[in-house]
């Protein structure tokens, strides 16, 4: 045995370590640009114009992120998955794309929604899903929007991960240069999407990035128990995948490692799976309760850990921003949020009819028929003076 | 005299599979097998030769994989076809099929649209066992955003799969194995399509309604000729083609006529889509109705690997119910 390693496919070719092709350290390391005190130890290519732009989005999404939850408190949002604490590696992956590229998300990617092309305004007539809500009020908890090519997450973890496979090969037979990448977390790598997802990836060579957001818990279940590999970027490459294991509190280490998956995929050079190891400092959604399964102090901990402060560190040390400039942007994106919450806030809800339409491109004459019948129920709850919606 | 070829229904879902991704560059076959080897069934020989491996593609060996990257092609702009090699192996993509394929439209609110057409052979009658027999159209028939196909014919297969790969909604298209050899019978080599919700008579009748689908449609004939024979009842058999959404006109029309309605399918009785059509007609037009209604249907248990022919629906089982009918 030792190091003589062979193939499985006949005739057995003897190869070495080096002949896979990609470095298996990778999925095991930490990729970092920042460390916790701020403190640059990695190369990155950014221009401050730039550096200050994901700043910028990582405040946007934790402002909204708060409005969200304060509007499912008081009844106006049906729930809302809290993203405080995972804004790197939302912003961070999502700013790796170029603007025709694809995005298949998650819940839970308020960064990756805004950088696409989301504006709060669309984002909270969604979570409300008054009028101007662009999926219809089919769902909660999902954004997307079409002409930014933001494909709306679907609720079942990691559903999307083929999508976002067949997106790329459909990309690829068109002859087009275009990137999908999908973005899950650590729960979806237990389900069967995610190894078709990967397995066809890597047979096919598709120009997609796997984004692994590692936040620790899937609801009450941590991570360890989760996958017994010793990361969830391994898995990557048990299937030919290059797999690369990052500080997803680390914005610039995120944004490196995506961009370079980016630009192989675009070289045609296949696919990538990030693992990104974040925290999520709130509950799984706004219907969880986290304190009946972990520890207060732990959140302590990664309190300190925010990628935001950690960000903003670095940025103060290397002159690119000042506490003032800082407390304007906050203030500013405060106050531009809260004026968009007001606006969208009493916005009428949507008409009756779309709990019916968008099922088929056609309505279907069994459909017809139901609709006829919910029009005759709102007038006999109208009649008899009935509380049912 | 006639030019038309005999072809049996390989050749004419082939031929279907050929013209339409002649037509259309957008059309892409991913499944297990269905490359070199054309398919288990050799419904997609050939098929690779014409339009390569970028567009003919044999996938690993995944149906969550096949129906799941089926829908991100769609939702990217090409029109997939994928082949399920047998559908009783579709349950492990019914995640996919069920909660993405023929919810997207709606969960996005019509932003986009996962136009897949499934495709599989499925039912018995071919020693198949447990695992290569099933027919398991209810599930889809009961997922709104899905349409349900299961065609009897030659004629009928290419004219259907020609308007599933024209559709703007994800289709099933089930393919019933015990015909595929078969039947032979004029299919024109010209464009043509049958269209989806409209069912055929495939025998006129007057005393009795038999609404069917795929190889049954040949045992209510079968089952037909012997009434006529012994009793004398005339009974009209509909083949529905489509399993939704289903052509209730055909069928009230047929009842109007008759005042009878036997629904005959080899999928277990329970649920079945017999259930579904015995409701509507019973909620709508009870008063056409001379007798109750009859199931004649697969036993409410696993297909069998042995007695299978004793497990489906038979002539047997359709002169129990037709005389049943007619004695009422």
């Amino acid at each position: 045995m030792g190091s003589r390693f062979y193939s499985t496919d006949w005739p057995f070719r003897e190869y070495s370590l080096d002949d896979i092709g990609f470095d298996l350290r990778r999925a095991l390391g930490l990729y970092r640009v920042i460390d916790e005190e701020g403190e640059q130890v990695g190369d990155f290519d950014v221009d401050v114009d730039r550096l200050l732009e994901m700043y910028v989005y990582m405040v946007r999404a934790r402002i909204l992120d708060d409005w969200l939850l304060r509007l499912q408190r008081v009844g106006k949002v049906a729930l809302h998955a809290p993203n405080k604490g995972q804004e790197a590696v939302g912003v961070g992956a999502a700013m790796a794309l170029d603007g025709g590229d694809w995005l298949f998300p998650s819940y839970r990617e308020l960064g990756a929604y805004l950088v696409k092309g989301m504006s709060e305004e669309e984002i909270l007539d969604r979570a409300i899903a008054n009028i101007d809500d662009i999926l219809r009020g089919s769902e909660f908890a999902v954004y997307g929007k079409r002409s930014v090519n933001l494909v709306p997450a679907p609720v079942p973890v990691g559903n999307q991960a083929p999508h976002a496979v067949g997106a790329a090969m459909a990309a690829k037979i068109l002859g087009h240069r275009t990137v999908v990448m999908a973005i899950f977390g650590d729960g979806a790598t237990s389900r069967g999407h995610f190894h078709a997802a990967l397995n066809f990836a890597g047979v096919f060579k598709a120009p997609v990035v796997f984004v692994v957001q590692n936040n620790q818990w899937a609801i009450s279940l941590p991570s360890r128990r989760q996958t017994a590999s010793v990361t969830f970027a391994v898995k990557g490459v048990a299937y030919g995948v290059p797999s690369v294991r990052v500080d997803g509190n680390d914005v610039l280490a995120v944004y490196t490692i995506a961009r370079e998956a980016v630009e192989r995929a675009r070289r045609g050079e296949g696919p990538t799976l990030v693992e990104a190891v974040t925290y999520r400092m709130g509950p799984h959604t706004t219907a969880d309760d986290p304190d009946k399964y972990r520890d207060p102090g732990e959140v302590k901990l990664f309190e300190k850990l925010d990628p935001i402060i950690r960000f903003k560190k670095f940025l103060y040390k290397k002159g690119f921003l000042d506490e003032d400039q800082d407390r304007r942007i906050w203030e500013e994106w405060s106050s531009r949020i809260e004026d968009t919450v007001k606006k969208c806030y009493n916005k009428p809800p949507l008409p009756v009819d779309v709990i019916l339409e968008n099922v088929y491109s056609k309505p279907t004459w069994n459909l017809l028929e139901q609709y006829e019948e919910l029009k005759e129920s709102l007038e006999i709850i109208r009649e008899l003076g009935l509380e049912v919606d | 005299m006639t030019d038309l070829p005999l072809m049996n229904m390989v050749q004419a879902l082939n031929s279907a599979l050929r013209e339409e991704m002649r037509r259309n560059p957008r059309i892409v076959v991913l499944g297990e097998d269905v490359g070199r080897r054309g398919g288990v069934f050799l419904v997609t020989d050939g098929l690779i030769d014409e339009f390569g491996a970028e567009r003919v593609i044999d996938t690993p060996l995944t149906e969550l994989g096949i129906v799941g990257v089926a829908v991100g092609m769609a939702l990217y702009g090409l029109k997939p076809v994928a082949e399920i090699q047998f559908i009783d192996f579709i349950y492990e993509a019914l995640d996919q099929l069920l909660s993405e394929a023929a919810k997207i439209r709606r969960r996005t609110g019509g932003m986009y649209s996962a136009p897949i057409v499934v495709r599989g052979p499925c039912c018995g009658g071919v020693r198949g066992g447990m695992f290569h027999s099933q027919s398991p159209e209810s599930y889809f028939v009961h997922t709104p955003g899905l349409i349900t196909i299961m065609p009897s014919t030659p004629y009928d297969a290419k004219g259907l799969l020609k308007s599933a790969l024209r559709s703007e909604d994800p289709v099933v298209f089930l393919e019933p194995k015990i015909l595929y050899r078969t039947v032979r019978e004029e299919v024109p080599e010209e464009d043509y399509v049958v269209p989806i919700g409209k069912a055929r008579v495939a025998k006129e009748g007057s005393d009795v309604t038999v609404v069917t689908w795929g190889a049954m449609v040949y045992q209510a004939l079968e089952a037909a000729k012997l009434v006529k024979a012994r009793h004398g009842w005339d009974v009209e058999v509909i083949d529905l083609r489509t399993l939704f959404p289903f052509d209730k006109d055909a069928i009230l029309e047929s009842l109007e006529k008759t005042g009878r309605l036997m629904v005959v399918h080899e999928a277990p009785r329970t649920l079945g889509l017999g259930a579904e059509i015995a409701a509507y007609v019973a909620e709508n037009a009870i008063d056409m109705l001379r007798a109750p209604i009859k199931r004649v249907t697969g036993f409410d248990a696993p297909f069998p690997l042995v007695h299978e022919k004793l497990y489906m629906p038979n002539v047997a089982r359709i002169y129990m119910g037709l005389s049943k009918l007619m004695k009422y």
